[in-house]
């Protein structure tokens, strides 16, 4: 299979704190710290964490709307970095982005149709007749009725905005869409209809997908790998049968055992690892291992030497001294 | 069984809007017994968030209808005068909300608010009296340091820790019934983890009943002993949370079931869904309002299209549907996770 998204090393860091203008140094958050993964053409990279791990602004960086503090992006073997202005434009076509909030995502004050046919302007990919035919392909393809392009997002569901912003990320037929919490402002009947839907896409277009969540149960069902972000980095990267089945990072296990099930009976039965306290603040991540001020295994190599992700079994990578096996 | 400790009957809250009467709760009726924990579950907009504001008695205004009954301790909550519903609030009902942050005033420490809501019902407590009930108060929500951290401002807690602040304040005059409004929805999953553990140790140690208003089946399976599902301002289906997760007796729940996705199911084939979205609440459909979006609909001039179903028992649960009660269980053996 071919690579079509490579990251290589990637960090952003977002300075913070004492003013520039004096040149005192200025703290850093450490949002993206060292991310390298591979995505193969026509699977899912599924990306989940908790909130300021740092999933969002990773998406932003693959996706180009943020630029690496170091590392590079390669797509289609092509480095990021090397491109001028107007060569990037051209690549943006091949990798779109699909916002968590769909009351958010689209101007009130443009119709759908305005809203699904902006990129095909900004790219100059069709004329007016042409935008207009493809808008109404497109709106047939996520599921709403094409006679309804004139209506305005206020007239549409939650679901149906989020078809919407598929629709608008389709467009200019990428190869890759970033979807950021692309169902968790929805309901879950909802969701459902969505996931499928992009599952549908994936399937009949070949896209790949870099799917951010922090919900495990929506990745399990759509991801082909997972990777799962602490503080930054990847503590946990590999196939998701395997991660799923015997999750081998601390961090990924707890996570695992403080989802909630729908079965009382699974519920009730399963032993709980409760992690204590909370995540910590990613302007001074703890030294060494970022998880061991939470972890119940933690030693002093863990405050001294920064675990590497390793490869325990073909296919899954962890970050931790002591990987549960 | 025991008397319950409040009893809704035929609750109905609408809103009149530009675009006409919102009718947000129509006709539910239940018990909260004492010491359950109740779960009430549906999704947005399904009249959840209404019912339980109109228990505490949040939600009336001037654009408000609100009619039947909420009988606590004797009492119609509806007909109290705003004086004695304050000596009501907090001490029988307290209240949980969604967003911690919002729910905390940020001008004032936390230990301000807390000892607030307790010298409320306690106008005559001495200094040093408040001081020990909020150290006690904080210690029992489990937020490190009480004694440094009553005179911290909420914006430096963290979320996890913030929503125990709430609940310290909601359990400071110990009531009887503790309304949590998705108390952990803003939270991460292994905070929300504590969250729920924290709710359910202190319900055991004060004995409270607990309504628990969520739109996560999966919290609904680990907190609750009994669940309402709630669709369109109606209460769809009651029951116990082991019935309801075995097997459902409502279409809508099976549904919704259906469409949960689970850590440990591997499938990657298309996840179950319920068809097109809720209703208007402004143009409900006749008869059951979710006759629109059901598999099993009777069809044309059928009961499911012009009378809207009550509560009835199938089975071990409750049930508002109009199938018969064979097919239903039926429906629910198979639908059921």
């Amino acid at each position: 299979m071919a690579t079509v998204l490579e990251a290589d090393h990637v960090k952003k860091y977002f300075p913070t704190g004492a003013s520039k203008w004096l040149l005192r140094p200025t703290d850093q958050v450490l949002a993206v710290d060292d991310v390298s993964f591979k995505l193969e053409a026509g699977t899912t990279l599924g990306v989940v964490g908790e909130s300021g791990c740092g999933k969002s602004t990773l998406g932003r960086v693959l996706a180009m709307l943020l630029k690496p503090t170091d590392g590079s992006v390669r797509l289609n073997g092509v480095d990021l970095a090397t491109l001028n202005e107007r060569d990037l434009n051209q690549v943006r076509r091949d990798i779109q982005f699909v916002f968590q909030d769909p009351y958010a995502c689209l101007n009130p004050r443009h119709s759908i149709g305005e809203s699904i046919a902006t990129p095909m302007k900004v790219q100059k990919t069709h004329d007016k007749q042409g935008r207009r035919q493809r808008v109404q392909e497109l709106m047939e393809l996520v599921g709403l009725n094409p006679e309804h392009f004139n209506r305005f997002p206020h007239e549409f569901s939650g679901g149906q905005r989020q078809r919407v912003g598929i629709a608008r990320a389709l467009a200019l037929n990428p190869k890759i869409i970033v979807a950021d919490e692309p169902v968790s402002a929805l309901d879950v009947s909802i969701q459902s209809q969505i996931l499928n839907l992009l599952e549908g896409l994936q399937n009949d277009f070949g896209l790949s997908y870099v799917f951010i969540a922090h919900d495990l149960a929506v990745v399990r069902h759509i991801a082909d790998e997972v990777a799962v972000m602490y503080l930054g980095k990847f503590v946990e990267y590999g196939d998701a049968t395997s991660i799923y089945k015997t999750p081998r990072h601390p961090y990924t296990k707890a996570l695992m055992s403080a989802a909630p099930v729908a079965d009382p009976k699974i519920g009730r039965e399963r032993k709980r690892i409760m992690l204590t306290g909370d995540v910590p603040s990613p302007v001074n991540p703890p030294s060494g291992c970022r998880f061991r001020t939470r972890c119940w295994k933690a030693t002093d190599q863990c405050a001294e030497v920064e675990p590497q992700l390793v490869e325990v079994v073909p296919g899954h990578r962890v970050a931790c001294h002591y990987p549960e096996s | 069984m025991s008397t319950p400790l409040i009893s809704i009957r035929d609750l109905h809250v609408s809103f009149h809007t530009q675009d006409g009467v919102v009718k947000a709760v129509d006709g539910v009726s239940f018990d909260v017994m004492p010491g359950e924990t109740l779960g009430i579950v549906g999704e947005s907009g399904s009249g959840k968030s209404v019912t339980a504001n109109a228990i505490m008695r949040l939600n009336f205004g001037t654009q408000v209808d609100v009619s039947g009954e909420i009988i606590m301790n004797g009492k119609n909550l509806l007909e109290v005068d705003d004086d004695e519903l304050r000596t009501l609030r907090g001490r029988q009902m307290a209240m949980v909300f969604q967003d911690p942050l919002t729910a905390l005033n940020p001008f004032y420490t936390v230990g301000n608010q807390i000892a607030e809501a307790y010298l409320i019902h306690h106008p005559k407590a001495t200094k040093s009296e408040v001081r020990e009930i909020v150290l006690n108060a904080m210690v029992k929500v489990g937020i490190p340091e009480p004694t440094k951290r009553m005179d911290s401002y909420p914006h430096e807690f963290s979320g996890g820790m913030r929503q125990r602040i709430v609940i310290a304040i909601a359990l400071v005059n110990n009531p009887q019934l503790l309304i949590a409004d998705e108390p952990t929805t803003a939270l991460d999953v292994t905070v929300q983890a504590q969250i729920l553990e924290l709710i359910g140790t202190l319900q055991e140690e004060y004995g409270s009943a607990v309504m628990l208003i969520t739109h996560d089946l999966g919290v609904i399976a680990e907190t609750a002993d009994r669940v309402m599902v709630m669709y369109a301002g109606h209460a769809v289906e009651l029951a116990n949370v082991d019935e309801l997760f075995e097997t459902p007796t409502h279409p809508y729940t099976v549904g919704l079931l259906g469409s949960v996705h689970s850590l440990d199911d591997s499938s990657r084939g298309a996840l179950q869904t319920i068809s097109g979205t809720p209703p208007s609440l402004i143009n409900l459909p006749t008869g059951c309002a979710f006759h629109p979006r059901c598999r099993f609909e009777l069809g044309e001039n059928s009961l499911c299209r012009t009378e809207a179903p009550q509560l009835h028992a199938v089975g071990k649960s409750r049930s508002a549907c109009h199938l018969p009660e064979s097919q239903l269980l039926q429906i629910g053996a198979k639908g059921g996770v």
